[in-house]
């Protein structure tokens, strides 16, 4: 046990983290230079694309260190954003160090600090790395004082490299073996192993990565899910090298994989404890939560008839996405689709793309809501996400909608900003701390229905991407929300409804128009768009007929050209939707998902 | 493919001669054309050698249409030619025979020349009355020139005078436009097509646009200069059959093009020129040189031949049937039944049997009806 390290890199988003997670795994003689496919972990394209970790990887690393001995080194890859804080804290449990990654020439930077905290709650060793030394721009001195005086770490101890050149890169595996300490654990107890991500394979069923704490786990062994509480037979066990290899036994300190023939995802949570059928653990590794979709939106085929393929692409994608959650849903604008919930508009966003280039669907998505308690004057209770079903206001004794406690740490420039920021979003109880001097931690509790509304982007821009943001839930508080409903030529579009507080509702429904004014191509009549709460419209705009649309010449016998343009803009037609006589394109949808609140 | 479809419609076809020079080029204009004018042997031979092609397999025309280009440049000498070395296609007695002419080199030589030789149509490239917006694109002749055109093809004996007008020019006000179209008509002309200046990809006129030193006229300016000109020539009593096209009579329209808005076939000669046999669409080599040696080696010279299935054809009746009086058959028309009765009740289409007819709101969007529909 006294060979292993288990360690993440924790980073600002553009630090790096990926391009070192390379460089050790080459560092490590473990992959072929000639194979090495830039950042390694990063193997979802979105990944790739964004430039962030959607899902977490895991590596092991044979590393012979300077004392002669061979080590084994875990590289827990994390999840880089907010909506996946759970899976980052499940990652940081099952490690004992971790690299916090700065960037020379940016410096310390407000989630540096946030990560910082999360690895300390974790009584993680911190071993401080300056990345980007190569860069003209560098000031590594000034980092390591920044270390020093900002993150209360010694800078001297920080390790400079290039993550991009491979210089440092040795010290820095020297570095884990020294100052990060072994695992503890015995080996001898009844098995206690955290679950801290899964993934679907089409041939194996769910992959299962785990981090043993105590005992040991081989094939054949019957292990418990201690909150699902279901038992499975282990079929193998195995390492990331980075590609699985199956070995004989898993045991105390090591971290690897578990194949049990599992068929789904979402019957394996994040977070659960492993234990033995027959020998349990006492109690599982402390932590769990059960991650509960907040953000619910309805996602429809573009064109009718592709519905049975989004059933199909959601039943695969599904197997890989534990944290979906979706059930049938209908429209009269957008005709059969599915209710999602999601973990945060992240995930949302992400689902959107995946199932877009990985299963090839074209879809349209409603406007984002959170789940509300309607207590009816008839003294029933519903649980409601979807406007649609939002009952008759003269029929509602009050709404409660979820409230969370926001963390959100900034530096004190942008006092002023935050501050009203917060207070558009209607939030309460603001409360603020020094953590060091010159950065400022708000608590503030915020309406999750105004949070989910680009509050992550709103935050990004006030601060200049110097704020960072956290949450957890609180309760649900009472709220006075009203239905919105959007209508284009007097004709409802039931997928652009909405619930909103009754202050916000003029202006949510001005915006909704106004883009929906610049989405909607002009039509050969005039459209008016209109915002209403019931049958009082408080949001009204009007699109102009178009002014002329046909120019292209057809003299001298070149039909072939025009025909063509139409087949092809016929096909672009499929992603429009019909309401009444309006064609409203897919993207006027998404648009309006989007709609900012300037 | 039933054997139904494999008969060729009985409307007789026509014949379009591509005649690719030109002095100079104009700064709109995205024709397919050439200044070597030393090339227009090679032409000449070429032509010879696919009238003797497509004669094998084509015959009885009854409208020959000579286009460009810059057909006027030949000369007579060529134009003889050209004009005895089509004999072999069959040429009905009575066609309708058109030539492209330019004002700056109609002399009555030319057009004495091409009176005898059977043409009894000229379509002047007059395109304004305005020297300043004749310079703006790029012609080589004033208004004047446009006037003396038209003149000496009616002294030279021809009846049916068509004149092109561009309009939609940078800054060009209706008042503008309207005075334009009274200028037209006191020339006398029996025929008027009134073309859009459109930016075609690659002109000149293209990258002065995205430079910004010529801004165009909007949307909505370019409907309103378009039902300022139309309702202006119906006023007058002119036929308005097709979005671009007026004729002083309905028995003045332009025969020869209403074949290709009608699904009639027609044949193509010369570079670049298009041709429809009533299901397959081809068009030839583009450059002088290559389309000239491909028929010296007995070979068809076509670039690009496309076989039409139903669908291809019923798009095609669309985007052909919106812009013009022949309109669309009912049974073409896709989508929900909202689209037609909207489309009825706006005023864009009239219905008439099976069959729905553009009104002038109609011509407008056109393009927006065929897709509305496909």
């Amino acid at each position: 046990m006294k060979h292993k390290r288990n360690f993440s890199i924790i980073a600002h988003i553009d630090h790096g983290k990926s391009t070192l997670a390379d460089r050790l795994i080459q560092g490590g003689g473990l992959v072929d230079e000639r194979k090495f496919q830039n950042q390694m972990l990063d193997t979802m394209d979105i990944e790739r694309e964004r430039g962030i970790t959607i899902k977490s990887n895991t590596v092991t690393l044979p590393y012979t260190a300077a004392d002669g001995v061979t080590y084994e080194l875990n590289l827990i890859d994390t999840p880089g954003h907010v909506d996946f804080s759970y899976e980052v804290s499940r990652a940081l449990a099952s490690c004992e160090g971790v690299l916090l990654l700065v960037d020379a020439a940016q410096g310390v930077e407000a989630q540096t600090l946030a990560n910082l905290y999360l690895a300390m709650e974790h009584e993680l060793e911190i071993v401080p790395v300056v990345n980007k030394i190569d860069l003209m721009a560098a000031d590594v001195d000034g980092c390591k004082l920044q270390i020093d005086t900002e993150l209360g770490l010694d800078g001297d101890e920080a390790v400079c490299c290039s993550a991009k050149t491979g210089q440092g890169v040795p010290e820095i595996l020297e570095a884990i073996v020294t100052r990060i300490p072994p695992p503890s654990g015995d080996v001898s107890e009844r098995l206690k192993a955290l679950i801290f991500d899964a993934h679907y394979d089409a041939y194996r069923g769910v992959i299962i990565a785990v981090r043993v704490f105590d005992g040991g786990l081989q094939k054949g062994d019957e292990i418990r899910f201690m909150q699902g509480g279901f038992v499975h037979k282990v079929e193998e066990v195995g390492r990331f090298l980075p590609l699985r290899t199956a070995c004989e036994r898993l045991e105390a300190g090591d971290v690897g994989y578990v194949i049990s023939g599992i068929k789904t995802v979402s019957e394996v949570r994040v977070g659960d404890t492993i234990t033995h059928e027959n020998w349990q653990a006492a109690e599982a590794v402390p932590g769990f939560v059960d991650a509960l979709p907040v953000v619910f939106s309805s996602v429809y085929p573009v064109s009718n008839d592709e519905f049975e393929d989004l059933v199909y692409a959601l039943e695969k994608y599904k197997l890989n996405d534990a944290a979906l959650v979706y059930e049938k849903d209908s429209s009269v604008a957008l005709g059969l689709g599915f209710r999602c919930g999601f973990l945060g508009l992240l995930h949302l966003e992400i689902f959107q793309e995946r199932l877009e280039r990985e299963f090839d669907q074209s879809l349209v998505m409603t406007a984002p809501s959170v789940r509300y308690i309607i207590a009816m004057s008839n003294g029933k209770e519903l649980h409601l996400d979807n406007p649609h079903y939002f009952p008759d206001p003269s029929t509602i004794d009050h709404v409660l909608e979820p409230f969370i406690k926001a963390s959100i740490m900034f530096p004190e420039r942008y006092m002023g900003s935050v501050t009203k920021l917060c207070m558009d979003r209607r939030g309460e109880n603001t409360r603020y701390t020094y953590p060091v001097p010159g950065r400022i931690e708000f608590k503030v509790e915020l309406p999750l229905a105004e949070v989910i509304y680009d509050f992550y982007d709103r935050l990004k821009t006030v601060t200049q991407g110097y704020g960072s943001f956290d949450y957890e839930f609180m309760e649900h508080r009472k709220a006075d929300v009203v239905k919105v409903d959007i209508l284009v030529n007097a004709e409802k579009v039931d997928a652009l409804s909405l619930i909103v507080h009754r202050d916000r509702a003029r202006q949510r429904a001005v915006n909704i128009c106004e883009r929906l004014k610049e989405e909607l191509p002009r039509q050969q009549f005039k459209v008016a768009i209109q915002g209403a709460i019931g049958g009082k419209i408080i949001a009204r705009t009007t699109i102009g007929a178009l002014g002329k649309d046909v120019t292209a010449k057809c003299y001298g016998g070149d039909i072939s050209r025009k025909r063509k343009l139409l087949e092809k803009q016929a096909k672009g037609k499929k992603r429009m939707k019909m309401v009444g006589n309006v064609e409203i394109p897919q993207r006027a949808f998404v648009a309006v998902l989007k709609t900012s609140d300037d | 493919m039933l054997t139904q479809d494999l008969e060729r419609p009985k409307t007789p076809p026509g014949l379009y001669i591509h005649v690719p020079f030109c002095v100079s080029r104009c700064s709109y204009c995205a024709f397919s054309s050439s200044t070597r004018l030393d090339l227009r042997d090679l032409w000449l031979e070429g032509m010879a050698r696919e009238v003797e092609l497509r004669a094998r397999t084509w015959d009885g025309f009854d409208t020959v249409y000579l286009g460009g280009g810059t057909p006027s440049i030949l000369g007579v000498e060529r134009l003889v030619r050209l004009v005895r070395g089509l004999e072999p296609l069959g040429i009905v007695p009575g066609a309708s025979w058109t030539l492209e002419v330019n004002p700056d080199d109609c002399s009555r030589e030319l057009l004495w020349g091409a009176r005898v030789l059977g043409f009894d149509r000229v379509s002047i490239g007059g395109q304004s009355l305005d020297d300043r917006a004749l310079r703006f694109m790029g012609r080589r002749h004033d208004a004047s020139a446009v006037e003396q055109a038209l003149h000496r093809a009616r002294e030279a004996g021809f009846e049916d005078i068509s004149l092109d007008l561009i309009y939609a020019l940078p800054g060009q006000s209706p008042g503008h436009w309207r005075r334009q179209i009274e200028a037209a008509l006191r020339l006398g002309p029996t025929h008027l097509s009134c073309y859009e200046l459109t930016v075609e990809p690659g002109t000149p006129l293209a990258t002065a646009v995205d430079q910004g030193r010529v801004v165009l006229p909007d949307d909505d300016q370019r409907r309103d200069l378009f039902l300022v000109g139309a309702e202006q020539l119906e006023a007058a009593g002119w036929d308005h059959y097709e979005v671009s096209s007026f004729a002083r009579t309905a028995a003045l329209r332009a025969r020869h093009n209403m074949k290709y808005w009608a699904h009639v076939p027609y044949l193509g000669l010369g570079p670049a020129a298009h041709s429809f046999d009533g299901f397959f669409r081809w068009w030839n080599d583009g450059s002088i040189r290559q389309w000239a040696d491909r028929l010296a080696r007995d070979e068809a010279p076509i670039e690009v031949e496309e076989t039409l299935d139903a669908e291809a054809l019923r798009l095609e009746r669309l985007t052909l049937g919106f812009r013009q009086v022949g309109g669309v058959p009912v049974a073409d028309l896709r989508g929900p039944p909202v689209h037609l009765r909207a489309a009825l009740d706006d005023g864009l289409l009239v219905r008439r049997g099976e069959r729905v007819f553009p009104t002038r709101l109609g011509f407008l969007v056109a393009d927006g009806l065929a897709l509305r529909f496909a």
